[in-house]
């Protein structure tokens, strides 16, 4: 194997690549990297539940492959001088020449490598961008407790041409329709995809215009299994099983009050108030007439309290939220208003952006469980 | 150990409120005299001048209280049942009716609090006060104490035995000295005399342990204690105790009455009558005991974040393991669940278990706490169906309405 590749686009492409790289493998070969040099470089790597592969134009004099260790050839690409760089086998070992600097790399058995997963069937494809968007506002709801497997995913229900997603750690729910291109019109498929390999593949696919999404049908290849393609780079994932919660049924459609109130302001009061609030400790929000009180602390310990403007629409009411979880809705509405809807101080609420067009409905909505007061 | 060295030991000060000089004395040790025999002598009439014992009544129980009567017998309190009903075979043995202590304590609790703010109390029948503040208004520090016994036992027909002195340590010791039915105030000019021959059991802090260490020195009373170099009694009993009891032996006792502050855990206890080895009726006791610590937290408003239990094995060996909990709670739903798992994981699965214990720390009010909710969870929940039983309890009775589990064997495992 020998060819000559430019600095920048191997860096990059190799940078991507390591993501995938497991910290602790489980066998020794997966901490390596697979170079296959043809017509084009094709880097790869896998942990068995990710796979990650990404192609680069190279000039290529010999075709080969080898595979080494992609920490250190992540290391070594990202620190070496903007010229050419010549990667060629020498015996057992591979040599990366850049400029005066020149590494020789110790190569780990190719035949030893696995076979990475199959791409599944392409299903269709969404703006990048939207994409990772979308996936970044529904991703922060997703669960963290491992023990509780299901609810560290993101839900994707494909019909036609929606794509939903949701995700809920059972204290809020968050849920995004976006449309998409489907490769045929008929088309409905769900999945359950790990929030956080979600996240980080939908926020590194956005070099490309469209991100294009494979999704194996049941009994067909590559079940049980999502790829997503877009700017040279495709990769797996494996999916999370299990029942995700009903969730359509446990969003309120009927509400006794409507608050509107500008973001910007509301987050920083948050952030502000809840400088007082331990861990655990809620924020309690008070709307009335053109106003919002926002207070946190009790008797015993600090306390602060804030007044802002607020249009209410509807009943009083007084509730308490976990302001981490507040801030992260209004971070994901991305509207300069918020508005909430309530039912009670005990029933859910739900946080939307206000829509451009007042009688549309937001395709962005948080649905947050208040927190009660046990006094 | 140090209440029986000290009933024999002599009173070097002589008795008699008049007779000695109350100033710089505010500390009052209020006690009450046989408090739970004597509750039960009052309320019935045909027990007064007998022995009376206080206490368990099965194979392990343990005197809570014995009457003066009793204790002519050599009876005890915290002595075996077992050992009480040999001492003394006619004794009339009462189990204890806890809920008419608390409702004379809080009682006795009242008429202390009549005179300060400042009262400690330490238990159901004993409290530290600082009468400092007082004196303008009601008198000299020995009058007060006068003035105490005398509502006592104007009101609740009990006797009590109040000491005065310029420091807890010596309040206490002089209310032991006073017993039954007495009052001595301790000088702050006759401290030492005071302390200075009592055995060295008598010193706050000496146990078994730390007393067989001061007799290996040949350290017999308080006195022996005193006149010993500080340097050998740190080596000997580290630095914590050794300086505390240098300065305990010259009646040097910096600790300040403090009023009752809130709980700081509540909890309960269970000693099987014989060692219990199956992990279920372990379980089911520990489902009990929560169910008790719960409907406790609840009576109080309080909430707790930390659970602990404590297994203690046949061999008295005791292990305790605790949890924190992400959120305060009041439900013994919750308390059990986390009493079993730290249980499961104490590795004391099938061993032979002599006492099981349930407690609940880090507690606040109900004020100061909040539950998130969750999109899976009923509107109401345990909390409340709890909350019902405590309103079935105060109307029909504890125990009206109680966990499955718990309903055939309640009679045989009786309350800890």
């Amino acid at each position: 194997m020998k060819f000559r590749v430019d600095r920048d686009s191997l860096a990059e492409a190799v940078a991507w690549t390591a993501r995938t790289l497991p910290v602790r493998p489980p066998v020794p070969v997966l901490a390596g990297m697979l170079l296959e040099a043809g017509d084009r470089l094709k880097l790869s790597s896998f942990d068995y539940e990710v796979s990650a592969q990404v192609s680069v134009d190279i000039d290529v004099d010999e075709p080969g492959s080898a595979l080494v260790s992609g920490r250190l050839l992540a290391e070594i690409t990202r620190s070496l001088p903007a010229q050419p760089v010549d990667i060629e086998t020498d015996g057992s070992k591979v040599t990366v020449s850049c400029g005066t600097a020149k590494f020789t790399l110790l190569t780990l058995p190719v035949e030893d490598y696995p076979t990475l997963p199959e791409m599944p069937e392409l299903t269709g494809s969404v703006g990048s961008d939207a994409f990772a968007a979308a996936v970044g506002q529904v991703a922060i709801a997703a669960g963290r407790d491992d023990t509780l497997p299901v609810l560290t995913g993101v839900r994707i229900e494909i019909e036609n041409d929606t794509v939903t997603l949701a995700s809920t750690d059972r204290y809020r729910l968050a849920v995004r329709e976006l449309q998409w291109k489907p490769e045929r019109p008929d088309i409905s498929a769900v999945a359950l995809i790990p929030a956080k390999t979600l996240a980080d593949t939908a926020k590194s696919l956005t070099a490309g215009a469209e991100v294009a999404i494979a999704l194996a049908a049941a009994g067909g290849a590559g079940e049980g299994m999502i790829g997503f393609e877009g700017g040279g780079r495709r990769t797996t994932t494996r999916l999370l099983d299990g029942d995700f919660p009903k969730y359509r049924s446990l969003l309120p459609s009927e509400f006794n009050a409507q608050a509107e109130i500008q973001t910007a302001p509301f987050v920083d009061a948050v952030k502000r108030v809840a400088l007082v609030a331990e861990r655990n400790t809620p924020l309690r929000l008070a709307f009335s007439q053109g106003q919002v009180v926002l207070e946190a602390g009790t008797g015993d310990e600090a306390q602060a309290v804030e007044v802002l403007e607020a249009a209410l629409d509807g009943d009083y009411i007084q509730i308490a939220f976990n302001h981490t979880f507040l801030l992260d809705g209004l971070g994901a509405i991305g509207s300069d208003t918020a508005r909430l809807q309530f039912t009670s101080s005990t029933k859910p609420a739900i946080l939307t952006g206000k829509p451009a067009d007042d009688s549309g409905t937001s395709d962005y909505r948080y649905l947050l469980m208040p927190v009660r007061l046990n006094g | 150990m140090s209440r029986r060295q000290l009933d024999r030991a002599a009173n070097p000060l002589g008795s008699g409120p008049g007779a000695s000089d109350d100033t710089g004395c505010p500390i009052l040790h209020v006690d009450m005299d046989a408090f739970f025999a004597s509750v039960e002598e009052r309320e019935n009439p045909a027990l007064r001048g007998k022995p009376v014992i206080v206490g368990g009544a099965g194979p392990r129980g343990v005197v809570s209280s014995a009457s003066y009567a009793a204790r002519a017998f050599g009876v005890h309190s915290a002595m075996p049942m077992s050992r009480a009903r040999r001492l003394c075979p006619h004794a009339v043995i009462v189990s204890p009716g806890h809920g008419r202590y608390s409702k004379v304590s809080a009682a006795v609790m009242e008429i202390l609090r009549s005179v300060t703010p400042e009262v400690e109390p330490l238990s159901l029948d004993e409290a530290f006060l600082d009468v400092s503040g007082a004196l303008r208004r009601l008198g000299r520090p020995a009058e007060i104490a006068a003035e105490i016994r005398r509502r006592v036992s104007d009101e609740q027909q009990l006797t009590c035995s109040v000491g005065v002195a310029p420091s807890k340590f010596t309040a206490k010791l002089a209310s032991t000295h006073a017993k039954p039915d007495g009052l001595l105030v301790v000088p702050a000019a006759r401290v030492t005399d005071f302390l200075h021959p009592l055995p060295v059991g008598a010193l706050w802090g000496v146990g078994d342990r730390a007393e067989e260490s001061l007799r290996r020195l040949g350290l017999r009373t308080i006195g022996d204690v005193a006149h010993y170099p500080r340097d050998t009694l740190v080596r000997e009993l580290g630095e914590a105790l050794g300086t505390r009891l240098a300065e305990l032996a010259w009646g040097r006792d910096a600790r300040e009455v403090t009023a009752a502050t809130p709980d700081r855990s509540i909890g309960a206890e269970h000693t099987f009558d014989t060692d219990v080895r199956d992990p279920d009726a372990i379980r089911r006791t520990l489902l009990r005991l929560a169910e008790k610590t719960a409907a406790r937290l609840r009576a109080a408003d309080r909430l707790g974040r930390t659970i602990t239990v404590k297994l203690r094995r046949g061999d008295f060996s005791t292990i305790t393991r605790s949890r924190t909990l992400p959120e305060h709670t009041d439900t013994a739903r919750d308390i059990h669940t986390t009493a079993c798992a730290l249980y499961e994981g104490a590795g004391l699965w099938g061993t032979p278990l002599r006492l099981v214990g349930v407690r609940v720390e880090n507690l606040a009010s109900g004020q100061a706490t909040s539950h998130q909710l969750a999109l899976d969870e009923p509107d109401a929940g345990w909390r409340e169906a709890e909350r019902a039983m405590d309103r079935a309890a105060r109307r029909f009775g504890p125990g009206t309405i109680r966990p499955a589990a718990l309903f055939d064997r309640e009679s045989e495992e009786e309350g800890g």
